[in-house]
């Protein structure tokens, strides 16, 4: 039976781009290739840690919402341990109040996304009109 | 006896002393009917930090106990990701 899944993990500052694209796509497909399926995922980008770890003061985050098989999280997590590229990982199964908490969190940031997008939109039009 | 009651009925106090009426504490995830604390959020765990970023306990915050072990979980795991220091000064 699939259960849903959050993981979270941070990457090393040093990567580039595609780097992290790359080790990003790496996971997921390591997930799909277990059987899972993606939910969600997010990028936060490169964020300054709260304390260093690894000597390393900041580094780059990033969210996978996922349902999988409980036995492949073992797999997943020695994954993790044996990339060298991330720092730390944290993987938390979600009950029924973190699904919908996920849920609307989601819907906040797709309605802020939409809003910012707006947002951009009449100013895109109002620059060809002052030019 | 009789004497010190009476004489304890005349004090008479220049400003009526104030009876401090306290504000009951509350939970604010029960009011504001908050279901799941979210580690990924620091900002708002930090309410429940001291400025060394230990975990204030129940009777300063108000929180209940269900609520407050929830928001200890929350904080862990918020450490372990360095999104909250174990150890600091300053926080706030």
């Amino acid at each position: 039976m699939l259960k849903q899944y959050e993981t979270v993990f941070i990457t090393t500052p040093v990567l580039s781009d595609s780097q992290m694209k790359e080790a990003v796509a790496k996971y997921i497909k390591l997930i799909k290739d277990n059987g899972g399926e993606i939910v969600y995922e997010e990028d936060w980008g490169l964020k300054t840690l709260a304390y260093p770890i690894q000597h390393k003061t900041s580094g780059f985050y990033y969210l996978i919402q996922f349902q999988a098989d409980p036995s492949f999280l073992s797999t997943l997590e020695t994954m993790y341990k044996r990339d060298e590229q991330i720092l730390r990982f944290l993987t938390v199964a979600l009950d029924k109040h973190a699904l919908e908490y996920a849920e609307k969190r989601r819907a906040g940031k797709a309605a802020k996304a939409a809003e910012a997008k707006a947002a951009e939109e009449p100013k895109a039009e109002e620059a060809p009109k002052t030019e | 006896m009789a004497q010190n009651d009476s004489r304890n009925d005349q004090i008479r106090f220049l400003n009526p002393p104030t009876v401090d009426v306290r504000k009951k504490k509350y939970c604010r995830f029960k009011r504001a009917g908050i279901k799941y604390v979210d580690y990924k959020d620091p900002e708002f765990l930090k309410k429940f930090l001291n400025e060394q970023g230990k975990i204030l306990p129940r009777r300063i915050t108000g929180t209940s106990l269900k609520f407050q072990r929830k928001v200890a979980v929350a904080v862990k795991r918020a450490r372990s990701l360095a999104l909250l220091p174990f150890v600091t000064d300053l926080l706030k």
